[in-house]
């Protein structure tokens, strides 16, 4: 019920903006809210953008459950699929039984190792883990960007000379099925929500899952406990970074073929939204990311409908986050609203006395 | 020789203002126990509010005006979310960086005149020049210090204002009790919930006027993403500060210099990639907080306010 409030109150911010702006908030929103759920097209659309969300949130939880904040998933997402486009590439005459497989595989390792390098920084040099993440995805960025323009550019570019930052298209049979004819819908949502179960397995019905959430729960009972915190720590972020470069490489194999600059397209800061939506449960992620998935897709569509520039998505999202946020007291602690009134009290009887 | 260390000195102190500026900020912010990690959304706002207003009204002081009220509006925010609705601050100040991102975006798209189909990118504003202090000016190495813009010269008077009332004056010692220890500073009878409010405010202004410097002065004008992640390592220099304004110039030195170093070998055309120099002060950063986790570690205690990151709430216990 709160939620549903924040997010009401957060587009009534938003129409405001719309206003400025010069757009029919009406018009817009009808867009917005509707547009993602009334066709095949919106469907499908909505479910494209949940895959790479939900495979993001999945790592992110992992994280998060464990006590280290991965605020990195858009770099680990960048080297995945860098790591896993080289690998595709580089073996274009393997049967796709095993290069698929294989090149998930490497985009998962390489997202582990630029996820593994703050978690290391962190448990054994207790390096502050938002700072390095976020340091981390800008060197991401201009690895990939140095990749994609020098050494892995496609050499169609080159030779004609326009020079866009992207590979050559990944060989065919590597690329993942479409579930749906004549839609841009593919296997990735089923391996995210495949991948969601088994998350959830994992954290809630193994030991080491019981050990990485004891570490995030209480690291010190842990340490007491015999566990080795520091080693679980880095894990939990290797884990973490694997899976935002399973988003990345998946975004690749399904959608664009190539990677190019954009792939990782704000999802790995949106990825940490729908985690925190979800209520940081692997389960709860799956509704969490298809709504913001519908919600990116409904501000592409409400751009598209009133012509406003496409960075209105991120401040509504903004909006909605800080909303929720705001509220969060309300759920986690119902007395807090007559608390606030509360706290009046004393200071009146003290005039009356 | 002399020439190269001078034009870099010149460089570097352009680069570092406006690091200066949000690093003080933000060490206020933190002193009174609020982390803030709205920054880099909050330099953004400043720089595309200020841009647009001096673009339009061609007055600088409002423009400044205008970036301080913006920065001051979304710290406030941040303030009310995590001292009021005590929200978690890491939380509430990501949020607000994805926000004010997302808006200044936005923004820059939106506030341009028609004819710029209504872009901000690309034009060009009134912008702060250096004034020359005739004479010291021309003195070798030293010189640059003399020829800088108005908004840098303020800085000369900021921060040792900054130091000196954070540790000689009462304001300052409440300021710090709150940060440190915010049961007993409530004992003594200093209102936490005004101090954080107030602090977290004015380093919110003091953020906004780093990023109105970025887009009058250093880089005069408006460019997506024109802080590059200044924001972000101004948290690091926070840390590299040990929370204490005087420092704060160092760091600001420090990361200045790698943007005079940076220009320069681009400039005089290496074969080092230019992607490898843009990581340059990503690299640094992390080099930064490795080195002050391995001086925390030798000397015990780096200055970080005991109650940093930690909601108050009076009523309980």
């Amino acid at each position: 019920m709160i939620l549903v409030l924040a997010v009401i109150g957060a587009l009534l911010v938003g129409a405001f903006l719309l206003v400025i702006a010069g757009a029919n908030p009406i018009v817009a929103y009808r867009a917005m809210l509707v547009g993602p759920f009334s066709s095949r097209y919106g469907l499908t659309e909505t479910l494209v953008k949940t895959t790479p969300l939900l495979l993001v949130a999945l790592g992110i939880i992992i994280a998060f459950r464990s006590g280290i904040l991965n605020i990195g998933a858009e770099g680990q997402m960048m080297i995945g699929a860098l790591c896993g486009t080289a690998f595709a590439l580089a073996f274009p005459n393997l049967h796709g039984a095993i290069l698929l497989p294989a090149t998930i595989l490497v985009s998962f390792l390489g997202g582990a190792f630029w996820g593994g390098i703050p978690g290391w920084l962190k448990a054994k040099l207790n390096v502050n883990e938002i700072l390095s993440t976020i340091m981390l995805n800008s060197i991401a960025w201009q690895l990939m960007i140095y990749f994609l323009r020098g050494p892995m550019i496609d050499p169609k570019e080159r030779s004609y000379g326009t020079g866009v930052p992207q590979t050559q298209q990944l060989p065919h049979q590597v690329w993942l099925g479409r579930l749906l004819p004549r839609t841009r819908l593919h296997w990735g949502i089923i391996i995210a929500i495949g991948l969601a179960v088994l998350v959830y397995i994992f954290l809630w019905r193994t030991s080491l899952g019981y050990k990485m959430r004891a570490v995030g729960a209480q690291k010190e009972a842990a340490r007491y406990a015999g566990m080795p915190v520091e080693r679980l720590l880095v894990l939990a972020m290797a884990l973490s970074g694997g899976f935002a470069g399973m988003a990345g490489m998946i975004e690749v194999l399904g959608i664009h073929h190539r990677l190019m600059d954009g792939i990782s397209a704000g999802y790995g800061f949106s990825g940490i939204v729908a985690a925190l939506f979800g209520q940081l449960h692997p389960l709860g992620a799956i509704p969490a990311s298809f709504l913001f998935g519908a919600l990116m897709l409904g501000a592409d569509m409400m751009q598209r409908a009133v012509a406003i520039p496409a960075a209105i998505v991120f401040t509504i999202q903004g909006l909605v986050v800080l909303f929720v946020v705001g509220t969060d007291i309300f759920i986690r602690r119902p007395d807090f609203a007559q608390r606030l009134f509360r706290r009046r009290r004393p200071a009146a009887r003290k005039e009356g006395a | 020789m002399i020439d190269l260390i001078t034009s870099l000195l010149a460089i570097t102190m352009r680069a570092g203002a406006s690091l200066v500026y949000a690093t003080v900020g933000e060490i206020y912010t933190e002193r009174s126990g609020i982390l803030n990690l709205g920054l880099e959304g909050m330099m953004l706002m400043g720089a595309v509010s200020s841009f647009a207003v001096a673009y339009y009204t061609g007055s600088l002081v409002l423009a400044v005006l205008m970036a301080m009220l913006v920065g001051g509006l979304l710290a406030l925010t941040h303030a009310f979310l995590t001292v009021t609705m005590r929200a978690n601050q890491v939380v509430s100040g990501l949020s607000i960086t994805l926000f004010g991102s997302g808006l200044a975006s936005f923004l820059g798209q939106r506030l341009g005149p028609a004819e710029n189909s209504h872009y901000l990118v690309g034009l060009v504003g009134p912008k702060f020049t250096p004034i020359a202090v005739p004479g010291l000016s021309q003195l070798p190495l030293v010189g640059p210090i003399f020829n800088q813009d108005p908004l840098t010269y303020i800085l000369y008077l900021l921060v040792p204002a900054a130091w000196f009332y954070l540790y000689k004056t009462r304001a300052g010692l409440e300021l710090r009790a709150v940060g440190e220890n915010p049961r007993t500073a409530d004992a003594m009878g200093v209102d936490v919930v005004k101090v954080r409010y107030l602090y977290t405010t004015i380093g919110g202004m003091l953020t906004g006027l780093g990023g109105a410097h970025l887009s009058l002065a250093y880089t005069p004008g408006w460019s997506e993403n024109i802080t590059g992640g200044r924001g972000w390592i101004v948290i690091a220099l926070v840390i590299f500060a040990m929370w204490n304004p005087a420092r704060a110039v160092l760091g600001a030195l420090l990361f200045g210099g790698i943007n005079a170093v940076q220009f320069r070998l681009q400039a005089a055309g290496t074969n080092i990639p230019a992607a490898y120099l843009n990581m340059l002060p990503y690299l640094t950063t992390i080099v930064v907080l490795v080195a002050m986790t391995w001086w925390e570690a030798l000397s015990k205690r780096i200055g970080a306010p005991a109650a940093l990151g930690k909601p108050y709430m009076r009523e309980e216990k």
